[in-house]
């Protein structure tokens, strides 16, 4: 995919996001230079500031970063999981990128997100409704975007849950009685369910054992390569960086500290807490 | 002397003080002008207990006249034990006329029923609702529900019918079919069979639903577009009385019910009970039309 200016995918300039009240030097007395992102003035705390980067078609971001370092944060401002206090987004797909989409209506938000996005969580019952068949979780996303037959749901989630190697045999049995594996694999199912241009995957290995980690890896990086989504990928486990990711940031105390092509920050990190992060690496 | 008249009687007109009336009366116009939308009301004190049929008799007793002829079924039965209390009180706080014949009738009150006889422009259909909130089975707080009317997020809705027919087979719900009100407002119409959710679309008459418990009230008003949910492939469908006729007239068109008697012997006959009486002394009451009516043989 060529990269030039115009043809990004998202662009995010400035997002912001504070808890507390927050005075006009909270952002400057915050950071990785005071180690801290708790404002020493207000007691606001800033969960990340800042935050400009833009996603090109097709390509895959990493976000890296210990934990309380804002990355979560980020996409779930994307994905308006939480409200932004500053900053903005546009979405290429959506109104052909004029209108900042942080600033729309709830129910316009709900229509970009069920059509346009994808986001896997790190616990899948925050992407998931328990109470409901693997069947009717993807059936969800589906009938949100607007699809009332029941015959091509059904097509439509079996060829997912195919895709994604859960037994198609397990389509109508709940989650709540899947491994670990299972559910996140579902949880991808779901998120792809309406072929969306761009998909956020929420450290969706962590807490997964190692070989079911390489399995839903493998199955990430095989969804990339067939569908070509863009991806933004938040991980703390540089290993999962290293294997999916072309690009990364690397956050600290809410802002961006680093960012380049993956290889280079891990082959020759600049800052010195990429410096720290990389020699940390088992 | 000057005779004092204000406490001659006992009780106002229709019970309910006139200021509570048209407390009500303005909820109820506001319900009519957003169609299928829960309106929240006062829900005074009456002298049956919430949940009774309060939210019914609110409604009748604040818009009901001197001039109204008044009619209340109770699963389509004139004569069974909440509609003849509820009849005999509204007659001794009105003293309005009140009458068995639906066509007769100016305003009806009705639990868990529509007549089978058709509603006219004149009329005024007033339901007993116990849980007015077509979302409760999938979403229990109340704050969420009214920002999921409010947004038109009905995905949940529409999942749970989904999983019911990946479970049965069909989508299994009886009465109090989820409908949608005038393409926006998804509206539980009170527990009316399958049956009667078809004859609220594009009725001539207007129809008022009063929660007593729940303190709501909500609205279909004449000529408005109510349809039941369902998919592209799984569709909605009545009540299936197939190979069954009411033992006393032989009429199949109407919802049976169900009578065992003492020789075990199974019998079906007509649920509303004044449709049943013309039927038997040889009248021919004008029925609803719709396409799930009109495609059975008599």
């Amino acid at each position: 995919m060529s990269r030039n200016a115009d043809n990004w995918l998202l662009r995010v300039t400035n997002l912001t996001k504070i808890y507390g009240e927050p005075n006009k030097n909270t952002v400057s007395l915050t950071g990785p230079e005071f180690n801290s992102n708790i404002c020493p003035e207000t007691d606001s705390i800033v969960a990340c500031a800042d935050i400009s980067f833009d996603l090109y078609p097709g390509e895959v971001l990493g976000i890296v970063g210990e934990s309380g370092s804002g990355k979560s944060t980020v996409v779930k401002l994307l994905y308006f999981d939480m409200e932004k206090t500053g900053g903005a987004a546009w979405l290429k797909p959506y109104a052909d990128g004029s209108i900042d989409m942080l600033s729309e209506s709830n129910q316009k938000k709900r229509f970009i997100r069920n059509n346009l996005m994808g986001m896997v969580y790190q616990n899948p019952r925050d992407g998931l409704n328990f109470n409901f068949t693997s069947g009717g979780n993807i059936a969800e996303k589906l009938i949100m975007a607007g699809n009332y037959h029941v015959g091509e749901i059904r097509g439509r989630a079996s060829d997912l849950l195919n895709k994604t190697e859960v037994p198609v045999l397990r389509m109508d049995d709940r989650p709540a009685n899947f491994s670990g594996g299972m559910q996140q694999r579902v949880q991808i199912s779901k998120a792809i369910a309406n072929n969306p241009p761009l998909l956020f995957l929420d450290e969706v290995t962590t807490g997964l054992d190692v070989s079911v980690q390489a399995k839903v890896l493998d199955l990430i990086r095989e969804l990339q390569q067939d569908l070509g989504i863009a991806m933004i990928v938040v991980s703390h486990d540089l290993s999962v960086i290293r294997m999916l990711t072309d690009r990364t940031i690397v956050m600290k105390n809410g802002r961006i500290v680093e960012s380049g092509l993956t290889d280079q920050i891990l082959q020759d990190p600049q800052h010195e807490y990429s410096q720290l992060l990389v020699s940390s690496l088992l | 002397m000057v005779e004092n008249i204000k406490y001659a009687n006992k009780y106002n007109f229709a019970f309910i003080d006139e200021a509570t009336k048209k407390e009500i009366r303005r909820k109820l116009l506001k319900a009519v002008a957003i169609p299928g939308y829960q309106v929240p009301y006062s829900s005074p004190e009456m002298p049956i207990a919430r949940g009774w049929g309060t939210g019914g008799l609110h409604v009748t007793l604040a818009i009901i006249g001197r001039k109204d002829v008044f009619k209340i079924i109770d699963q389509g039965s004139d004569a069974s034990v909440n509609a003849c209390n509820l009849r005999e009180f509204v007659h001794q706080m009105t003293n309005c006329q009140t009458t068995y014949d639906t066509a007769e009738a100016t305003l009806i009150q009705t639990r868990h029923r529509i007549t089978e006889e058709e509603l006219t422009e004149d009329q005024i259909f007033v339901y007993q609702v116990p849980q007015p909130e077509p979302l409760r089975s999938v979403e229990r707080y109340e704050y969420r529900t009214r920002q999921m009317h409010g947004e038109a997020d009905y995905a949940k809705m529409w999942v749970s019918l989904y999983e019911s027919y990946v479970r049965s087979g069909d989508i299994m719900l009886g009465a109090g079919y989820p409908v949608k009100v005038n393409k926006r407002y998804i509206m539980a119409p009170s527990p009316i069979p399958r049956w009667d959710v078809p004859n609220l679309n594009q009725s001539k008459a207007l129809h008022l639903f009063g929660a007593g418990r729940e303190k709501r009230l909500y609205a279909v008003p004449p000529y408005t577009t109510v349809e039941a949910l369902e998919f592209e492939d799984v569709k909605f469908h009545t009540e299936d009385f197939k190979g069954t006729e009411c033992y006393k007239t032989g009429y199949k068109k109407a919802f049976l019910d169900e009578l065992y008697f003492d020789d075990g012997s199974k019998h079906f006959i007509i649920n509303d009970s004044n449709f049943l009486d013309k039927l038997i002394e040889k009248a021919s009451p004008k029925q609803h039309e719709n396409k799930y009516i009109n495609q059975l043989e008599s």
